[in-house]
């Protein structure tokens, strides 16, 4: 799989708008473009990797198929901010931080409606989750509806995801905290394992679940919201990879975790690859291509395990 | 007979009702099978709940081979205890054997991946428990009783000296219940394990339990050996409903014979 994601990363570092040959690209004048690209690479692993160790810790920990990163809030927290932000004119460059801190506030208003009496109830947190994304979502369509700012509709790309970053610096710090976070979670890859037979099976199992289950969330609600205020939304991805993951490998997240990364970043630069080549020098939202291209795979590979029972 | 957890004023229960249990104290001895039985309500499962650290007392305290389980750190007492709980839902593909390695958790380090000792271990146990064949299986493809054997094996996984079980035979029929209850004596023979689990059913915990503890309303109205606690009027005082009591003629433990329409007083 090494050798594939190696493979992949080549690929996307020779595709582009500009057609170069390798021997060209390595030479000097051109070492701008290599790093722009470059650059896309360490964004697309991030993403992917990012978005797919979330999207199975919370599938585990709230014993829920269905559940994804933005689950926590955190994709329409940060688009909520971002928007207000260009409605009311704020410069672009503030962008990345406002909608981080809308994401973060988001998710901290989706934790607090789930708390009881100290407990995190997984219903609790789904359900409170779902309507405050709701909730922050009406408001956002009714500020850009209103809003006489022509600003607002360059932030589309960011509604579909775009794996553009425009700031070196902020990119590599994103990645940084991504890539500790999922170190962090994959301490707790044994407790996870537990954790998937139920949370009282857990505690018969030496595992403190609500201290495991608040620094899990804290985790992945630091990894989302750093990921969606660089890059948007970028659906799918964290939904379907780990499910793929799943059904290859089995439910050990031992395997699962360090697997997945790599899959999920494969994943990525390919889709990455596609939007920028399917349309000429224009460029598709990567989060379209990573739907259409996640559901059929993830067909094939759900009737093909059918099949095998 | 030596002690090997002790239950000494222990109070406690939910966040809303926090009296369910209102101080009991019994002991449970090494090598013993021990039964809770009581009726619907009356704190059973509650009391096996903060046996097993799932609850907290609100008073009293606990002890597991003569020391205090709170001092002691909960991966401890998940080595030496295992739980096997009313239902276990799973919504991943689990194999069986996957489950049953997962009961080696309290044993393994952060980051550790299962030794061969531990493989071998969750081999055993499925050997134990009679499943060696269901071990590619998904635990989704299995039968009831086929389930409750695995769900015993990953318990069994864990090594413990004391084995805690709510209602073990629940949903089974009669033929898989006598299968469960049988593989727990020949644990508890062969193995000498010790027993604690909360029965519904009076004659199974008649016929397996050395021991039972009666609850009523969160106390403790009977405890002694099957004998001295299924009499007709310990049963007709807690259940409120009339019944008679025989004796097994097989086994010579005590039989609980249901009287149909007759409530208790009329």
């Amino acid at each position: 799989m090494f050798a594939v994601l190696l493979l992949v990363i080549g690929a996307a570092l020779l595709n582009g708008p500009a057609r170069i040959p390798l021997r060209e690209l390595l030479l000097q004048e051109n070492r701008q473009i290599l790093n722009l690209r470059l650059l896309r690479v360490l964004a697309a692993i991030s993403v992917g990797s990012g978005l797919t160790v979330c999207g199975m810790v919370l599938q585990a920990i709230l014993r829920n198929s269905l559940a994804e990163p933005y689950l926590l809030g955190t994709s329409s927290g940060a688009g909520l901010a971002a928007v207000i932000a260009v409605s009311i004119g704020v410069s672009g460059l503030y962008l990345p931080f406002l909608a981080f801190f809308g994401a973060i506030i988001s998710i901290i208003i989706v934790y607090c409606l789930a708390r009881e009496q100290g407990r995190v109830r997984p219903e609790s947190l789904i359900l409170s989750g779902v309507v405050v994304s709701i909730a922050f979502h009406a408001i956002m369509v009714f500020v850009v509806s209103i809003s006489k700012n022509e600003a607002i509709y360059g932030l589309a790309w960011w509604l579909w995801g775009s794996l553009q970053v425009l700031d070196p610096g902020l990119l590599f710090s994103v990645s940084f905290v991504v890539f500790s976070g999922v170190c962090l979670i994959y301490l707790f890859a044994q407790d996870l394992n537990a954790i998937s037979l139920g949370e009282e099976e857990a505690v018969h199992l030496g595992v403190r679940i609500e201290t495991v289950k608040k620094i899990l969330i804290a985790l992945v609600a630091l990894i989302t919201s750093c990921l969606v205020s660089i890059c948007g939304i970028i659906g799918f991805v964290g939904l379907i990879v780990p499910h793929m993951m799943r059904l290859s490998l089995g439910s050990n997240h031992k395997v699962l975790i360090p697997i997945g990364c790599l899959a999920a970043s494969i994943f990525m630069i390919t889709c990455d690859i596609i939007s920028r080549s399917v349309a000429g020098p224009l460029e598709v939202p990567i989060g379209i291509i990573t739907a259409l291209i996640g559901a059929p795979l993830f067909f094939i590979l759900f009737k093909r395990q059918q099949k095998a029972r | 007979m030596e002690t090997l957890f002790e239950v000494e004023n222990l109070r406690g229960g939910y966040h809303r009702r926090k009296d369910v249990i209102k101080g009991v104290s019994f002991k449970i001895y090494k090598q013993d099978i021990l039964g809770i039985i009581g009726p619907n309500g009356s704190g059973k499962t509650t009391l096996l709940r903060l046996m097993t650290r799932l609850l907290n007392p609100q008073a009293g305290s606990l002890r597991l081979e003569g020391e205090d389980i709170r001092c002691m750190g909960l991966l401890e007492f998940c080595r030496k205890t295992a739980c096997v709980g009313q239902d276990m839902s799973i919504n991943f593909p689990f194999t069986v054997f996957e489950v049953v390695l997962i009961g080696r958790t309290p044993h393994l380090k952060r980051l550790q991946f299962e030794t061969k000792k531990d493989l071998a271990i969750a081999r055993d146990c499925l050997s134990m428990t009679d499943t060696s064949g269901l071990s590619g299986k998904y635990l989704d493809e299995l039968s009831a009783g086929e389930r409750q054997r695995v769900i015993i094996a990953k318990a069994l996984a864990q090594e413990p000296v004391l084995l805690f079980l709510d209602e073990p035979t629940s949903h089974l029929d009669i033929t898989h219940q006598i299968q469960i209850l049988d593989l727990l004596k020949k644990l508890n023979r062969d193995n000498g394990l010790t027993i604690a689990m909360v029965l519904h059913d009076l004659n199974l915990a008649s016929e397996y339990c050395n021991r039972l503890v009666l609850i009523n309303e969160g106390s403790i109205f009977k405890e002694g050996a099957p004998e001295e606690v299924l009499t007709y009027q310990n049963i007709e005082a807690v259940y409120k409903t009339v019944v008679v009591v025989e004796k097994n003629p097989i086994s010579n433990k005590p039989y609980v014979i249901l009287v149909s329409g007759r409530k208790h007083g009329n």
